[in-house]
Order: C-alpha cells, then sequence, then structure tokens
C-alpha cells in the first residue's frame, strides 16, 4: 500500500480486503490493459479512493467488486489520455457494459476470474526476468505484500526491492510479453518457472541463507497458499501437486525444527510428536494426487516422495533408507547435480553403512560446485563421527561452521565439532 | 496463522428442515471461493449434539454425559481451519459467507508456525 496503514478498524478493513482482492484485481486489470506496471498502479489507486472514502462512506458490500469497478474507470481515464490505444479502449467499453458495476458483478468476475490469475502468475514467472526479480514481482503482485514486507522476507533495503520490481516491469514491457495462459509445450517450461519461483520462496522462509533466524515462516506461508491457489488453477498438472506436496511436508516440520533459543534441530533428531500431522495429512493427498496424474517421477513429486518418506516414519530409526538411495537415485538420473549426489550419500550412509556414504562424500570432496557448500564438511563430519574418527570430524565440522552465512546453524556446527573433541578425549 | 472458525448455528438436528437446495449452493460457492484462495486448511460438519458426548474431569473421576446438551447457542455445528495472514483478513472473509442466522466464532491457533 502506498499510505501507511492507519490503525483504525476501517482501514484495517481495508488492508484485509486489499490481501485477499489485489491479485484478482490485477489480473483482471492486466488482461484489459497489457501490462503489469499500469495494471497496479490502477489497482493503487482504486485502493487510495478505497482510503478515502470508506473510513466515511462504510465499506461497500462487494468490496472487490468496488475496487474492479474504480480501477477500470480509472483505465478508462488513462487510455482516453494515452489516446494511442484505441483497441484497447473499445474492448474496455465492451467489457464495461458487461459488467454493470451498479449491477451483481460476480458472474463475471468469477468465470474470467481463473484465467486471469494464472495469466497474471506466468506473467509474473516470465523467464525473461532473472530469480529475484520474479520473486520480487511475484509477492508483491500475487502474494499483495508490500515492498517493505518483502524486503523484511529477504533482509535487503527496501529500495532494492523497489528497484527489483519497476526493472521486472520494465523488462516485462520492453520484452512485449503478451498476458496469456500459455498451451502446450511452452505451458511445461513456464509452468517450471512458475514452480521454481515458488519454490525459492519456500525456501528462503525455510532455511534462511542468512540473517539470524533460522527459519521465516511468512515467507513459508505465503509460498505454500500460492502453491494451494495453483493447485486449484492447473488441477492437473502433476508437478504442482508434487511441489505442493514437498512445501506441506516441510512445513509440518516448522515447529520441531527450531529448539526454545532460535536453534536448528535436524531432522532425525527432531520430536516426531511435534510434526504438524494435518500438513503431512494434507501432503500425502497431494502426493497422490501428482502419482494419480502420472507424474511420480516429476523432480518435484520425487522430492515429495522424499519428504514423505520421512513423514511416514514413526521413529527417525523407522525411515526406510533403501527406498530413500532409491529415490535420490531417480533424482540424480532425472537433474543430476553436487547437492543431489550429497544428499544420496547421506541416504547411503543411513541404508549402507557410514562407510559406504563416506566412500561417495569423498567422491564429492573435489566437486568445483560444492567448495563453498557448508553441507559437504557437515555430512563429511558426520560420516566420520559414526566410524570413531573424532578429530577428522571436528575439523569438518569447524570448516562446516565456518562456511554458513546462516549465524543458527553456524552455533550447531560449532556445538558439533565440540561434541567431537569431547568423544575424542573420551575415547 | 491458523484460524479455527467455529459455526454456532445453534441445534440443527438431521431431522429439522433441512437447507434449501439454494443455500446449499450459495454455501457451496463460498467454500469453493475459499478453497481456490488457499485459505481452507481443514472443514467439517458435526451431527447432532444428541449424538455427542461429554467427558467431565474432576480429579481422577471421569463423569461421561450424554447429548442432546441443552445450551443451544453455544453449540457448535461445524468447523474450519483457515490459512489466514491476519484476524482481520479472517473476518473479511466472513463477512462474506452467505449465512442469514447464527453466530460464528473465530480464534487464533496458538504457536502454530507452520502453514
Amino acid at each position: 500500500m502506498k499510505e501507511p496503514p492507519i490503525p483504525t478498524e476501517a482501514h484495517r478493513a481495508i488492508e484485509a480486503i486489499w490481501r485477499i482482492e489485489s491479485a484478482r484485481l490485477i489480473a483482471g486489470l492486466a488482461r484489459l490493459v497489457g501490462d503489469i506496471g499500469t495494471a497496479e498502479e490502477l489497482a493503487q489507486d482504486a485502493l487510495v479512493a478505497a482510503l478515502e472514502q470508506w473510513p466515511a462512506s462504510g465499506v461497500p458490500e462487494r468490496p472487490g467488486a468496488w475496487l474492479m469497478a474504480t480501477a477500470k474507470h480509472r483505465a478508462i481515464d488513462l487510455v482516453r489520455r494515452r489516446k494511442t490505444f484505441e483497441r484497447k479502449y473499445e474492448e474496455l467499453g465492451r467489457d464495461l457494459e458487461r459488467d454493470d458495476p451498479g449491477e451483481d458483478m460476480d458472474p463475471a468476475i468469477d468465470d474470467e476470474f481463473g484465467d486471469d490469475l494464472l495469466g497474471l502468475i506466468f506473467m509474473a514467472c516470465h523467464p525473461v526476468l532473472s530469480k529475484d526479480a520474479r520473486v520480487a514481482l511475484t509477492l508483491r503482485v500475487l502474494g499483495g505484500l508490500t515492498t517493505e514486507e518483502i524486503a523484511r522476507g529477504f533482509l535487503v533495503p527496501a529500495s532494492s526491492i523497489a528497484q527489483r520490481i519497476v526493472r521486472a516491469k520494465r523488462t516485462l514491457a520492453e520484452a512485449h510479453v503478451r498476458f496469456e495462459v500459455p498451451f502446450g509445450p511452452e505451458r511445461v517450461s513456464r509452468l517450471a518457472s512458475v514452480l521454481e519461483v515458488i519454490y525459492l520462496i519456500f525456501n528462503e522462509g525455510y532455511a534462511a541463507t542468512a540473517g539470524e533466524d533460522w527459519v521465516r515462516p511468512a515467507l513459508c506461508e505465503e509460498a505454500i497458499r500460492l502453491g494451494r491457489i495453483l493447485a486449484e488453477l492447473v488441477p492437473t498438472e502433476p508437478e504442482v501437486h508434487g511441489l505442493v506436496a514437498l512445501m506441506e511436508i516441510h512445513a509440518s516440520r516448522l515447529s520441531a525444527r527450531v529448539g526454545p533459543s532460535g536453534e536448528p534441530i535436524l531432522l532425525l533428531d527432531q520430536d516426531r510428536a511435534q510434526w504438524d500431522r494435518l500438513l503431512i495429512h494434507r501432503g500425502l493427498a497431494a502426493l497422490e494426487r501428482a502419482e494419480r496424474l502420472g507424474g511420480a517421477m516429476g523432480p518435484y513429486a520425487l522430492q515429495g516422495a522424499i519428504a514423505a518418506c520421512h513423514a511416514r516414519a514413526a521413529t527417525a530409526g523407522e525411515t526406510d533408507w533403501p527406498r530413500m538411495v532409491g529415490l535420490y537415485d531417480a533424482v540424480a538420473q532425472l537433474a543430476p547435480s553436487p547437492v543431489v549426489e550429497l544428499n544420496r550419500a547421506v541416504a547411503v550412509g543411513m541404508a549402507f553403512g557410514p562407510a559406504a556414504g563416506l566412500e561417495l562424500v569423498d567422491a564429492l570432496v573435489p566437486e568445483p560446485a560444492l567448495k563453498a557448500y557448508h553441507l559437504l564438511p557437515a555430512v563429511r563430519g558426520d560420516l566420520l563421527r559414526k566410524l570413531g574418527r573424532f578429530e577428522e570430524a571436528r575439523l569438518e565440522f569447524e570448516r562446516a561452521a565456518s562456511l554458513t552465512q546462516n549465524l543458527r546453524e553456524r552455533e550447531l556446527l560449532q556445538r558439533r565439532a565440540a561434541e567431537c573433541a569431547a568423544e575424542r578425549m573420551a575415547g | 496463522m491458523r484460524v479455527l472458525v467455529l459455526a454456532k448455528e445453534g441445534e440443527r438436528s438431521v431431522a429439522a428442515t433441512p437447507p434449501t437446495q439454494e443455500a446449499m449452493a450459495e454455501y457451496q460457492k463460498f467454500n469453493e471461493e475459499l478453497v481456490k484462495a488457499g485459505v481452507v486448511v481443514a472443514a467439517g460438519r458435526l451431527t447432532s449434539s444428541a449424538e455427542g458426548k461429554r467427558v467431565q474431569f474432576d480429579g481422577k473421576k471421569r463423569t461421561v454425559i450424554d447429548g442432546p446438551f441443552a445450551e443451544a447457542k453455544e453449540l457448535v455445528a461445524g468447523y474450519w481451519l483457515w490459512q489466514v495472514r491476519s484476524m482481520d483478513e479472517a473476518i473479511e472473509w466472513l463477512k462474506r459467507a452467505p449465512y442469514d442466522g447464527g453466530t460464528f466464532e473465530v480464534r487464533q491457533v496458538s504457536m502454530h508456525e507452520g502453514a
């Protein structure tokens, strides 16, 4: 919102309504005017009008329809002023006739709402934009988050986020990105870009790459909400359900993976009674949906299946590690990467003993992509410790601690190193 | 944050007048909108309190009380678990529900960091 919210009842109501309505408002307007920048400006204008009028007049019965009608009238003024978009003007005129704001507008909105929203998602996540730009624009126009809220989520100055968004809008306009819902092979690649953005948002909240907090739940919540919305918009796309499954199951552990003083608790050490059964249930159902749609081998569905494998085990000791190795094999075939190999090595270490795991991890040590990756020495340290090689393990944990950017994680790794030193003394 | 929405619609036994088809359609439309917006995490309707039980605790003693229960206005007939960003958002959604009677209580689920 442009203005800082004044905490009167009406203003708080307007803020909540904005959260509910802004995405579909911007989506509907973007379809009409063709670009996100103008659509968002028009939506903001309507919001300002609401802030001016509603505190005195009261919130209208259909606030969404009011905002849309107001924004459309402004769109007409704008187009008149610009006098260039003759065709758009005609379209707008037709549209306004159909959606007489005095009448019940809901049926018309409902019919187009889904497609509009999908079009907006595809536009905000367009591959022509950098990842950072896609993330910021998505949170802004689809999440209804303010620039300040996004900045807080990513620990960057608000001015950087504002700049990112401005540049993203300009890039979209310059590349003449059309407001559309792609079909066929293009849809597959465009959808992959959308899923990537949602997962990036989730991950930044789930394992903050920097800063003092280990998790930032607000970002996780936003990502899951976007995933759930997308799953309703494109219910036949298995990978969407795969991603939702992955996020729901990971989120089920949110409160279990942080200790009383904010320190991270690793998966196998977590109190599973604290896992949120409802989210696990939802995640498993989403995974089943992905598999029923023939998407069991999709990259997100596979990661969802790995998460589900943990979720199904009542205790860490009951984890089906051989199955986990098989799932990582499949991921490695689909999208080979050193990080996947590292995860696979962990599973192998659990399934077939630490020596087998260590052999795989040692092979990864020269990998340039993992040179500064703190989890490589962390995993290596863990396997060495299990083999009773405490001094080597301690050095690995120290190394891992020096590589992580996250304060909480560093403390945990330093604690592990200290434990190894103590075990060495005792042994 | 998660909120629990309790529908205190009073006693609605199965024998009472069932909701009209129109009312059901209205409700379904509203519920669908909530689901599409990613708000609904769980939902359910409860059967009549005549089929319900209460267990009272008094020290070591447990007393089971059979329904129906008398305080009709306080009886919960259904519930939603919603994922929203604020209590205000929950209230804005709830105001849109197509009901013409009853009281709906919105309570925040505490200590929950998930979604």
